[in-house]
């Protein structure tokens, strides 16, 4: 019965594999090769687009992206912990509605709400005509990289507000009242006990919001006007407009890796961090 | 009882290397209640589910009303099963749990609501027939279960643990309600259990099974009184098990006493094993009235008896169960009818 | 935290939250063309916007797409979740981790691995590699919120249907899609609400030749701002606002369909 019953989910394997793993593994063969993509006979085994990626220039386009991810994240985390720990504690009653009125916006499409930014921010946009006509100097953020940390923020908030919320809203409430018959003040409390069973959802957030904000190409097209290109402007301009697609699949297969690093790391806290939540509790 | 309605002959079923049915081969007669008892992982589930189909045997027939059973898929078995932790379609209310069987035969529907209804007055469930399963407390579940196997009507009934998921008081309450639905329907059940005591309150035949090889088969009383070995006077109910040699017939001998026994026909000397259960040991207060003298090491009071632990000079350790208490420290003796002395062919030690 | 603190912390968040959409609403009624500057009521953006053979054409894409995909990936995901949950311990964790594969990488590595498989086929791009495409983000979430719901499930629970006469072919129809069908519908759930909301993939995979929503909407900011956009903008957020309100009223579980 079980094995009639498996032949089922081979038709997705033979799916997965053509659209899943071919297409990443040919990703993988023009990052180590070039020559005319069209021509298969042309290709040729080579390291340059490696080398090219190790040029300052487009090592500064990593860094930059990096450190605007995680900037972006360390900002969602301090906006987004008090935000779901209020709504965790909040009274049943408004509780879901106020959950739900945090996610309504993410229902939105995406492009929408970056473009919404763009009518609040642009040099002619609503806040330099307020401060005009208060008489104040004109806020130039964009096009500009703090435009873009905003933008990053606006649309990744909820994705760390909502596993934290989740984690924080199922610890019982006997382990805090636990806390504090045991001595335990609001603080520590904090510290010893919420902090520490909060760590998975802290880390999903964290993961939730840092992947999407390294990878972007959208709000940096359209908040950062180009002023400072992330790996993702990088990538599509490489696959759409230069037309070096080697080179293109060398930035993918970089920030494939970089994540999964970054992933494998984020595991690792957040398995370090349930243990000693477990020696806390 | 008459003729046999289901026949298993040398089953064996391996998962990978481990073989969980070791060649067993059994008959079971109609209307017969029979109880296969063991350990977890002793191969009885394993058992039930290849007689209700859910598991082909690697080698070995089944044969029902004497024809094959091998071939023919689960459903097409005139056999139903109560299942472990009942299996309840959680999307259906009661009424359709117990009709689905009835449904799939094209069964018209007035005559399902009448089977329904009957069935639902003999699980004592009438009036619940739109409550949805996951409303329902354990018990009125494994009624539920049990009503959906009965209400097909099959010859044979499997019930794998029915009972494992309720509280004491509850499970000794439906093991007399399922031995009276047996006695009233009159079909065969095949009742899978790892508690001793279900199993020699509730059947007529009870099947021990051992690492999926049969131990005994036989009566409650012949399985408490008369186990075949070690295996099977451990497993059931307390016990005194003592190694010995028997020098004669109708004699055993261990720490230097002999004692008169009933049993007869192993060679001069040759080693067994003895069971003496718990009860049947009396104590009296003068030592040298007793066969064994002993030490009285620790009381304790179970409800209807003491359970004394009393050490003999010879340092062997005696479990005795008596309505009268021996204070701790006592000097006794103990005394034990020949008959109350099961020996048993030595087996591989425990 | 006073309750006064934390009051006024929410509501500067909430303001956050909803500032950019309150201005695309009202700016969707301005007169003036230009952002910033009211110019008065006018309903003209809405009127331009169901004019605009172009919005109508990336709104019919948009949504055909996400129904195929949907259907397709529901399908297709329900029946190898079946599959998958048979499998042994080795081969179902080998089949999930490459199933995660697209839920874990960033959009754009996905975007263009399709891409690249695409043109070396020298499959033209268009609807068909779009659909295809929306279909293998999708099935990965089906399968992910199916899965569960099969382990949840009493694993007796198909033998318990054919014990009762049963054919396997019927106890899948009458008892073990049933039982995990609150696990299809978030499954196909998230799978149109991907589809819809996805830009990054579409871009990639859709060519030239068809343009959904994401795409129109992005070539429109990036030349500058339309007030169209604004107009569609609020036609959106209140088709969304709707819908939750129905979903939060009717099942009275609106957070647990939002998670």
């Amino acid at each position: 019965m079980k094995k009639r019953v498996r032949i089922l989910a081979y038709p997705y394997v033979v799916w997965m594999a053509i659209f899943i793993v071919v297409p990443l593994f040919l990703v993988l063969i023009y990052s180590l090769t070039s020559g005319d993509i069209h021509d298969i006979n042309s290709l040729q085994f080579s390291f340059e687009s490696y080398q090219k990626v190790a040029e300052p220039l487009y090592l500064k386009v990593i860094g930059d992206s990096f450190l605007l991810a995680f900037i972006s994240t360390v900002i969602c985390l301090i906006l987004g912990y008090p935000v779901a720990m209020i709504i965790a504690n909040a009274n049943p009653k408004y509780r879901s509605l106020l959950l739900m009125l945090f996610l309504v916006p993410i229902w939105m499409n995406f492009l929408l709400r970056t473009y919404a930014w763009m009518s609040i921010l642009s040099p002619n946009g609503i806040i330099n005509r307020f401060l005009a006509f208060l008489g104040l100097p004109r806020l130039e953020i964009m096009p500009g990289n703090v435009a873009v940390l905003l933008g990053m923020v606006y649309n990744f908030l909820p994705f760390m507000v909502l596993p934290i919320y989740t984690v924080l809203s199922k610890i019982d409430k006997q382990v805090l009242e636990a806390s504090s018959d045991l001595g335990g003040n609001r603080v520590v409390t904090f510290t010893r006990i919420i902090l520490p069973l909060s760590i998975p959802g802290v880390v999903s957030g964290i993961t939730m919001v840092f992947l999407p904000a390294v990878s972007t190409f959208v709000i940096s097209g359209l908040l950062g006007g180009g002023k400072t290109p992330l790996i993702g402007d990088l990538i599509e301009q490489q696959f759409l407009f230069s037309r070096n697609w080697h080179f293109g699949s060398a930035l993918s297969i970089i920030l494939m890796i970089m994540i999964l690093i970054s992933m494998a790391i984020m595991s690792r806290i957040d398995k370090n961090g349930q243990e000693e939540g477990g020696k806390a509790g | 009882m008459g003729r046999n309605l289901i026949e298993i002959k040398n089953l064996t079923k391996r998962f990978g290397d481990v073989t969980v049915v070791n060649n067993i081969s059994l008959d079971i007669k109609e209307n017969e209640f029979v109880t296969l008892l063991g350990p977890s992982g002793c191969g009885k589930t394993t058992t039930l589910r290849m007689i209700g189909g859910f598991e082909e045997p690697d080698e070995g027939q089944i044969f029902f009303e004497g024809k094959l059973l091998n071939p023919i898929p689960a459903y097409k078995r005139n056999i139903n099963t109560v299942f472990q932790r009942y299996a309840l379609f959680t999307h259906m209310n009661v009424f359709e749990n117990i009709a689905f069987g009835l449904r799939i035969k094209k069964i018209p529907k007035n005559e399902i609501e009448k089977r329904v209804k009957r069935m639902l007055k003999l699980v004592d469930l009438e009036g619940f027939e739109e409550r949805y399963v996951d409303s329902l407390s354990g018990g009125q579940q494994q009624r539920v279960a049990i009503a959906r196997a009965l209400v097909n009507e099959p010859k044979v009934l499997l019930l794998d643990e029915p009972l494992g998921a309720l509280d004491l008081k509850l499970r000794k309450e439906m093991q007399i309600e399922l031995l009276d639905m047996q006695r009233s329907v009159g079909i065969t059940f095949i009742y899978v259990t790892h508690d001793q005591e279900e199993a020699l309150t509730m059947s007529d035949t009870i099947v021990v099974m051992n690492n999926g090889v049969i131990q005994q088969v036989g009566t409650p009383e012949d399985i408490y009184n008369e186990p075949i070995n070690r295996f099977v006077a451990d497993f059931i109910g307390e016990s005194n098990i003592i190694e010995a040699i028997m020098p004669e017939d109708c004699k055993v001998a261990f720490d230097n006493v002999v004692l008169d026994c009933v049993d007869k026909g192993f060679a001069p000397n040759e080693p067994v094993d003895i069971v003496i259960r718990p009860e049947d040991i009396r104590i009296v207060t003068n030592p040298d009235e007793g066969m064994i003298k002993g030490t009285v090491r620790s009381v304790v009071f179970k409800g209807v008896h003491y359970e004394m632990i009393i050490e003999s000079d010879a340092g062997r350790e005696y479990m005795v169960h008596r309505t009268i208490a021996f204070p701790v420290g006592s000097y006794v003796g103990m005394n034990v009818q020949p008959f109350d002395i099961q020996v048993m062919k030595r087996g591989d030690p425990l | 935290m006073s309750k006064a603190l934390k009051r006024i912390y929410m509501g500067i968040i909430y303001l956050f939250l909803y500032a950019p959409i309150i201005v695309l609403i009202v700016f969707s009624f301005n007169k003036s063309k230009s952002r910033g500057q009211w110019g008065g009521f006018t309903l003209d953006w809405y009127a331009e916007l169901f004019q605009s053979r172009q919005i109508r054409e990336a709104l019919y894409f948009t949504l055909l797409i996400a129904v195929l995909s949907t259907i397709i990936s529901t399908i297709v995901g329900t029946i190898a979740a079946l599959g998958i949950n048979n499998m042994g311990k080795f081969s179902r964790t080998v089949i999930l981790n490459i199933n995660n594969l697209p839920v874990l990488n960033p959009d754009i590595v996905t975007g263009v691995a399709l891409m690249t498989l695409f043109t070396s086929l020298k499959v033209e791009l268009g609807f068909v590699t779009m659909l295809i495409s929306h279909i293998v983000f999708s099935i990965p979430y089906v399968i992910l919120s199916v899965l569960p719901k099969l382990r949840q499930m009493n694993k007796h629970i198909a033998e318990a249907a054919m014990d009762l006469g049963a054919t396997p072919s019927y106890a899948l129809r009458k008892v073990i899609i049933p039982e995990i069908f609150p696990g299809i519908i978030s499954g196909a759930l998230m799978a149109f609400t991907l589809s819809i909301d996805d830009f990054v993939i579409s871009f990639f995979t859709a060519g030239t030749s068809v343009t959904n929503l994401s795409i129109l909407i992005y070539s429109m900011a990036k030349r500058g701002i339309k007030p169209t956009i604004n107009a569609l903008s609020t036609l959106m957020f209140v088709t969304v606002l709707i819908l939750m309100l129905i979903i939060n009223k009717k099942s009275g579980k609106g957070e647990e369909i939002l998670l």
